[in-house]
């Protein structure tokens, strides 16, 4: 354990790209199995717990801390997991014959036969005998998401280079392995077989697009590309092969259970894209409806009924078990047609192409389209493959102006991973009636830089502190740019707005001189 | 006739923590016609006093980095010795924390308060120890008081610097490091563990360097570190004030990876958002361990906390049985760690 948790504290400390994989390289080869194995597992997201929650974890800490002062120190520190790690007593009789600290496997295999009350039980233990950076890894370990800054496929180039093989050739068989990995391990260092590639519904990272500018398409032929609108709802990764079926976020989560009846209903042998909307009476219905579905383990019939949930299809990866991947953008959307009219679908339509024969007539397009559920525009050439990750060239999104206006800040509150010593959610408000209104909340737009400023002005303008939230005085204006601003009875000021982020940090300017919710009701779709 | 509380004769003000018998004020913030300065930190010492009572090292400190401004007079007094102030007794003692400094001890009537401004328990190569003094009143500071701040040992810090130096042949690894106590300690500590080549410095820690010298603490070959050659630092140790590690007078230095001794370093998200590399618990103040014995070892029956988290140590003051309060002193900057 303490070789990993070495690592992941490296990792989080290490900025650069190269110097992580030489700290992962360097651990893969010189850790034994089965625990490398077990810290891949890790890295890549692919060990699962009993889920200790945070408020266990607290109860822990407090079992051994005065209350207060664990509540001082998780103020100051900000992150759970640190704070435990961190203030955790050492044990009085350490000086005497103490066991070593526990292996990785051990404490892997040990917590995949646990309950969760076992698991509790057995972190106490573990504690005792590792250090604050020991304690800080398996807190990661079991709280899910290590958020050290690497990626499974900049884990697996790691291991990769062990080989060395492609890091594509441990993508292709990734999927029939289970962890610790030893057979990958022996491959890769010549003293085993390549592993057998399974077939299994798993997650093939999606394609993804970067943004355009007005100017920069002048450059580009625009019979070489289709357009289709940019929908306003969750990129999907519908997948069913090897008789599972799943359907996957756009990191690549599995989020069947919130949706069971699209992951039903795929034919297997079919991997698609396409975007995931709640659409009632043929209706795209707001995001938040959407959001009423998400990030829940299982739903309820009534959910199922009040939120019905609908994929608008735009590509396909696998039809009828066959790779489509390497075919051009042209003949995936043919088979992707063929195949929709082959069958009658409820849950599923085409996401339209739109016929334009110059840019300029797109523009036109694209300014008029302030209707419900659209956010843009998609570029695609029609000659390219499907390449996951984000390739320069082939797609292109091109959204619809954002809009800016100028608010005060009034809560601050701390972020979370690597922000999470710093105020960086910010709450800010509207002028009404000589009174500030709170009209959203915006979480990025700012560098690291600015986030050490913000964050100083925060604690030097405090008024009051609730737990981790601070409310500041009336005096420093973020001009926040956001997509767009709705009706919304929930919020006081009745306004909601969608993709709100700080754009500009108006250190300049007085409170007073900022918008006002009036200003801001204009601006509405 | 019962002594008198501290309450009654030593009272925080804007200026400062008064002595009022005594009528001085120690470690003022505003210019004040006579002072006692704890120790030579530019948020302890500031310019402008009429008089300064203070030991003759922070005097010369103090004169290095203020000139002329230093004070109207400077009045050195030696650690362990008295002087009488209008019937008040003052004395110095050894705060550990950096060279020169002192905890001022006062006596008035039969009631003892003890002022310890900044301080340390771990032994420190570049001054003498702590020392706890019996009282009625004790003033603590309270910069890592906090029970996550444990400052682990500063040998097992040194060793994974001098480490970091061996693995990485190519790179430079610049230490972040106060220009007063922290930079000559990192020294004084590196040659404690054998490391002998000379070590580069910034321009801006020259100067204090020097003058530790002057007084008679070793520190090993230095050279700047200004001036040399991109290839003759590859795989040294060099020594720069926190804020240059980042910044274009970095870019100089062949890779550089970037460590930075403080007691903050401590938390990894602290760290990670300064773009810290390489974190080195080392610290010249007090951690919760230390800060918690030394409410025992002086055995005060009330403790006044002051510069930085106050309301915990507070409130563990309290849980040993001891009063205690939070003095509202401004001015104090918690950054220096
Ligand atoms: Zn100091
Ligand atoms: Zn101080």
């Amino acid at each position: 354990m303490i070789r990993f948790a070495h690592l992941l504290d490296s990792l989080l400390l290490t900025p650069a790209r190269n110097a992580k994989l030489r700290l992962m390289e360097e651990y893969f080869r010189s850790v034994p199995d089965p625990d490398r194995g077990w810290a891949l597992a890790a890295l890549t997201g692919a060990l699962s717990f009993p889920a200790v929650k945070p408020a266990q974890i607290r109860a822990l800490a407090e079992s051994r801390v005065d209350a207060e002062l664990f509540r001082w120190s998780y103020d100051f520190v900000g992150d759970l997991a640190e704070t435990v790690a961190l203030i955790w007593p050492a044990r009085e009789d350490t000086a005497t014959n103490f066991p070593p600290p526990p292996s990785l496997s051990e404490i892997v295999t040990g917590l995949r036969a646990a309950t969760r009350a076992e698991a509790v039980e057995a972190v106490a233990r573990w504690f005792d005998f590792l250090d604050a950076t020991g304690r800080w890894a398996l807190l990661k370990l079991i709280t899910g998401g290590l958020r050290v800054g690497v990626s499974a496929r900049l884990a697996k180039t790691a291991v990769a280079s062990l080989g060395p093989v492609e890091p594509d050739a441990i993508e292709e068989i990734w999927h029939g392995l289970e962890p610790p990995y030893t057979e990958l391990f022996q491959w890769l260092e010549g003293k085993g077989d390549r592993p057998h590639p399974g077939e299994k519904a798993v997650f093939v990272p999606l394609m993804l697009a970067n943004p355009i500018e007005p100017g920069e398409m002048e450059a580009l032929d625009p019979a070489q590309y289709l357009a289709e609108w940019k929908w306003d709802g969750i990129r999907v990764q519908l997948a069913a092969r090897g008789g599972e079926r799943r359907v996957f976020s756009r990191m690549g989560d599995d989020i069947s259970g919130a949706f069971p009846e699209i992951a039903a209903a795929l034919a297997d042998g079919t991997v698609l894209d396409g975007e995931l909307l709640v659409v009632r009476g043929g209706e795209v219905a707001p995001f938040n409806d959407l959001q009423q579905r998400l990030n829940r383990k299982t739903v309820t019939a009534k959910m199922l009924a009040q939120y019905p949930a609908f994929v608008r299809l735009y590509d396909a990866l696998f039809i009828g078990g066959d790779d489509l991947r390497p075919l051009p953008l042209r003949d995936r959307r043919a088979r992707l047609e063929a195949w929709y009219a082959g069958a009658s679908h409820t849950l599923f339509d085409l996401s339209p192409l739109i016929p334009f024969a110059s840019w300029a007539e797109l523009e036109q397009l694209r300014a008029d389209a302030r209707s419900k559920g659209i956010e843009g525009l998609m570029l695609k050439r029609r000659d390219a493959p499907y390449v996951s990750g984000r390739p320069k060239g082939p797609w292109f999104k091109w959204k619809r102006d954002a809009l800016t206006f100028d608010a005060v800040l009034m809560y601050a509150q701390r972020g979370h991973g690597k922000r999470s010593s710093f105020y960086s959610d910010y709450t800010f408000g509207a002028w009404r009636d000589g009174e500030l209104v709170p009209v959203g909340k915006a979480y990025s737009g700012f560098t690291d830089e600015e986030l050490v400023k913000l964050d100083r002005w925060v604690r030097n303008h405090t008024v009051e502190r609730f737990g981790p939230v601070r409310s500041v005085e009336p005096g420093l204006v973020l001009e926040i740019a956001f997509d767009s601003v709705h009706e919304s009875a929930r919020h006081k000021s009745g306004l909601a707005m969608r993709f709100p982020r700080v754009h500009r940090i108006r250190w300049d300017k007085p409170a007073r001189e900022a918008d006002t919710v009036e200003a801001l009701t204009k601006l509405k779709t | 006739m019962a002594a008198p509380h501290p309450e009654t004769w030593l009272k925080p003000t804007p200026a400062g923590l008064h002595c009022i018998p005594g009528d001085f004020y120690i470690d003022p913030v505003r210019p004040v016609d006579r002072a006692v300065v704890t120790h030579g930190h530019a948020d302890h010492a500031r310019p402008g006093n009429k008089a300064v009572l203070a030991t003759s090292e922070t005097l010369a400190i103090m004169r290095a980095r203020l000139g002329e401004r230093a004070g109207g007079s400077l009045q050195p007094l030696r650690l362990g010795e008295a002087v009488t102030i209008n019937g008040v007794s003052l004395r110095l003692v050894p705060a550990g924390h950096v060279l020169g400094s002192a905890q001022a001890v006062m006596e008035w009537r039969g009631s003892r308060a003890v002022v310890s401004g900044d301080y340390k328990r771990r032994p420190d190569p570049t001054c003498p120890p702590f020392e706890p003094v019996a009282c009625d009143v004790f003033v603590t500071e309270a910069t890592f008081g906090l029970p996550v701040f444990r400052h682990p040992p500063d040998g097992d810090e040194i060793a994974k610097l001098v480490h970091a130096a061996a693995l990485f042949p190519e790179r430079a690894v610049v230490v972040g490091a106060y220009a007063l106590g922290k930079a000559q300690r990192v020294l004084a500590l590196l040659r404690r563990q054998g490391y002998d080549a000379p070590v580069p410095l910034h321009g801006a820690l020259l100067a204090m360097v020097e003058l530790y010298r002057s007084l008679g603490v070793d520190l090993g070959p230095i050279e700047p570190a200004t001036g040399a050659k991109r290839e003759a630092l590859k795989g040294r140790i060099v020594l720069a004030p926190p804020g240059a590690t980042s910044d274009l007078w970095a870019r100089r230095l062949p890779e550089p990876m970037v460590a930075m001794a403080s007691g903050w370093m401590r938390v990894k998200q602290r760290a990670k958002a300064r773009g810290v590399e390489l974190p080195l618990v080392i610290s010249d103040h007090a951690d919760w361990d230390e800060l918690v014995q030394t409410l025992k070892d002086v055995g005060a029956p009330e403790v006044w906390v002051t510069h930085g988290n106050e309301e915990a140590l507070v409130r563990q003051a309290t849980l040993m049985g001891i009063r205690a309060r939070a003095l509202s002193l401004i001015g104090f900057d918690e950054e220096e760690g």
